[in-house]
């Protein structure tokens, strides 16, 4: 055995971290990739506006309506949500476990193929006005204002009551017990339960829905419209396509990605809703026992109404649909398979993206908030800013597919690096070191350690990403030259023209395209690796 | 030889200073009360924690900013030394190539860890298969298979039980003996020292102490040591 003897200490050395930012690349080419597209085209679109002098009345007024819309269309989801989640938690039922898992079908429904629906069923010859004209009364008009706020809770009123229901049953079942074995009546628990969690989870839920309504832009543009109905995202393509007029759709996006900055501020004072998206996990907290009858009507009726308010439209377009599916036009068909291309590349392009950029972010600020650059923007405002960029060099209408290409990962991006995060922080926290310690690293890593233990959340974030981008009708309206077409905008053009039965096949190929596409995405995670 | 030249740890506001050698194939035990340092100080070996101050030196050679996967050594820690979603054959591949890339004689050398370490005909298990004795047995094998100088223990059995803690320490000296692996053990127990180390340092009040023969050390404590055994 050797003797141990201290060293004497001659040489100070100040040591260097062992630099890796070799490993680091990928996220930081994927980071300066979004900075140049969001950046570069906010950088464009403010060199080309003429100053808000350019703004007139009209314009005023759409940023008016986009606020307003927004904040009622937010609040009225989440009032609606409160009896609907209150009733999903407490009651148990055949199909309640289907029906939680509905609710999560409208976040990607294509919105164009909703809102055909909509029509169908609160239109001038819908269900709701035959009804309202039987029994003598004036009938409604799903058109303006309200038809867009009427889409918009249509679209959010399931990710309110998702979020409600996830808020109950995060209660720990110990409080609730508590509660009634105090002898708690169905107000008291309200009062010392209900209303305590709703406010934590309501003013995030409101939020993330009053930012989605602030950037709509396919409800405003088939709903909306005119004076008193035109969103900010609406008037940017208007000044786009009608007036030409590339210095005021310039202003307007300005406009919108001030409302966005300024909705994105609030949510961050706002402190996050402990478990907003997380899956639902099912403990029977809430008893019906010792509830009155007359709450049991109550909660049959919120139930019954808010699950016909979600399906009867899907099922109306698809019932008219089926049969006109073997008449379609042939160019629908084409038009598919240039959506089903821009799906499958932009959700790809989304993964490629999202993985390096959600791996680095435990350790590196920036690249989380370059994934969460694109949140700034909308997808018009880049559209528009990108349009701009490539007018003195080409003919815009020629880049319309690769720019939906690029806006449509942009804005799927931010979804899917939050999604990817927390299974990201536990891989660094659990294996971080042994990979390290084994040499584990690169491509060997993103094989043998990130692609098997992520693979669920990268199969479901690829599927919401291929969705987006299927049902997506947005930036391409400002680019297509009518001859360039994806299924929901030959969808849009079927309906301006109409067609309704051939606009019904092509909706519900568009329904049944996209959530095969999604469903596929999320099988291939649950099945890639065995865990 | 592993020589810690004038070595300062730094975490937030805690601080460890150590300035020793320890020669090969002279096993060491790493002893003291919690809190002290003692994964601290493996972490910096093993690369995951740089100093804020002077070097390690293995050999001749100055391995202080050297990536982890690089170092002379191998390292269990106290959980989570299996990759959940791989199989054993594969966890242990990673030992010879983290790219798994495997060459026929691999795969014999990979049976033959296997059969050393008692796991036999186990290799197509996946860890959450086994129990937690034949996970450290499996991770074991894995270090032999690195082949490198050095073996850094951060009490990987403690989870164990008793009976089955000895067995693994005794196979522990066995394949330190038979593979010329020298080791470096964390522990809270002094059992494990005299058992294992013929020397031990002592990490308390933000030193390691200079290893000294560990016998003479636990029958005869320093104050600080002392106070850490209790009477």
């Amino acid at each position: 055995m050797a003797a141990c003897l201290p060293v004497s200490p001659d040489t100070h050395l100040r040591t260097r971290p062992v630099s890796r930012w070799v490993g680091l690349l990928p996220a930081a080419i994927a980071a300066l990739g979004l900075a140049v597209l969001v950046l570069g085209t906010l950088a464009c679109v403010a060199w080309w506006a003429g100053g808000f002098s350019a703004l007139r009345v009209a314009e005023a007024h759409a940023v008016w309506f986009t606020i307003w819309q927004a904040a009622l269309s937010a609040g009225l989801s989440c009032l609606l949500a409160i009896p609907v989640g209150r009733a999903l938690a407490r009651r148990r039922f055949y199909g309640r476990n289907l029906l939680i898992s509905l609710l999560g079908a409208p976040f990607i429904l294509p919105t164009i193929a909703a809102i055909m629906g909509l029509i169908a069923l609160f239109g001038r010859g819908g269900w709701v006005n035959t009804m309202l004209t039987a029994a003598g009364l004036p009938s409604v008009s799903i058109y303006g204002a309200h038809g867009v706020i009427l889409a918009h809770v249509f679209f959010n009123l399931p990710l309110a009551t998702r979020m409600v229901l996830q808020g109950w049953q995060a209660i720990p079942a110990e409080r609730i017990r508590l509660a009634q074995s105090l002898g708690f009546e169905a107000g008291d628990l309200q009062r010392h339960l209900e209303w305590p969690m709703l406010r934590a989870i309501l003013p995030g839920a409101a939020l993330a829905i009053f930012l989605v309504c602030l950037s709509s832009f396919a409800i405003a543009l088939t709903l909306g419209g005119g004076p008193r109905a035109t969103t900010v995202e609406l008037a940017i393509y208007q000044a786009f396509r009608f007036d030409f007029d590339f210095g005021r759709a310039a202003s307007l996006a300005l406009v919108q990605v001030g409302l966005c900055l300024g909705a994105l501020a609030l949510a961050s004072r706002v402190a996050r809703s402990p478990a907003a998206f997380g899956a639902g996990h099912d403990r029977p907290a809430l008893s019906p026992i010792g509830l009155s009858k007359w709450l049991w009507v109550q909660d049959a009726l919120a139930i019954t109404t808010a699950t016909l308010f979600l399906l009867i439209p899907v099922a109306l377009i698809v019932g008219r649909g089926i049969p006109a599916l073997l008449h379609l036009p042939p160019d629908i068909w084409n038009a598919c398979l240039v959506s089903l291309g821009l799906a499958v590349g932009s959700s790809l392009l989304t993964i490629t993206l999202a993985l390096p950029l959600a791996a680095a972010s435990p350790r590196h600020r920036w690249a989380e908030i370059a994934a969460m650059l694109p949140l700034a923007a909308s997808a018009l405002v880049l559209g528009t800013g990108l349009f701009l960029m490539a007018r003195p060099f080409m003919n815009p209408t020629q880049l319309a597919l690769p720019v939906t290409l690029m806006v449509n990962t942009a804005m799927s991006l931010p979804f899917v690096v939050r999604l990817l995060l927390p299974d990201m922080r536990v891989l660094a926290r659990d294996y971080d070191r042994l990979a390290a310690s084994l040499g584990l690293s690169g491509l060997a890593r993103l094989r043998y350690l990130t692609w098997p233990r992520l693979a669920r959340p990268l199969g479901f974030g690829a599927g919401l990403s291929a969705a987006f981008s299927m049902g997506d009708l947005g930036v391409i309206t400002l680019f297509s030259d009518g001859r360039t077409q994806t299924l929901p905008l030959a969808l849009y053009q079927l309906m301006g023209s109409y067609r309704l039965d051939q606009a019904a096949g092509a909706a519900t190929l568009l329904i049944t395209l996209t959530f095969a596409l999604f469903w596929l995405c999320d099988w291939i995670g649950h099945h890639a690796h065995s865990r | 030889m592993l020589i810690l030249d004038n070595l300062l740890l730094q975490q937030d506001d805690f601080e460890l200073r150590a300035d020793l050698q320890v020669a090969a194939d002279c096993h060491t035990a790493l002893i003291g009360p919690s809190g002290a340092g003692k994964s601290t100080l493996l972490s910096a070996l093993a690369g995951f924690l740089p100093p804020a101050y002077g070097r390690i030196i293995w050999d001749g050679r100055d391995i202080t900013s050297m990536p982890p996967g690089d170092r002379p050594l191998s390292i269990l820690f106290q959980d989570q030394n299996l990759f959940p979603h791989l199989s054993l054959a594969q966890n242990l591949g990673l030992g010879i190539n983290p790219k798994l890339r495997l060459a026929r004689a691999d795969h014999g050398r990979i049976e033959q860890a296997l059969v050393a370490t008692g796991l036999d005909g186990l290799g197509a298990r996946k860890p959450g298969a086994l129990s937690g004795g034949q996970q450290s047995r499996a991770a074991l094998a894995r270090a032999l298979l690195r082949a490198r100088p050095l073996l850094l223990l951060d009490e990987p059995f403690s989870a164990l039980g008793p009976a089955l803690k000895t067995e693994m320490l005794d196979l522990t000296r066995r394949l330190c003996r038979d593979h010329r692996m020298t080791l470096l053990m964390v522990t809270h127990e002094p059992a494990d020292a005299r058992a294992l180390c013929p020397q031990t340092c002592v990490i308390a009040n933000g030193r390691v102490a200079a290893p000294a023969p560990t016998a003479a050390l636990l029958d005869n404590p320093p104050p600080a040591l002392k106070a850490y055994l209790g009477p």
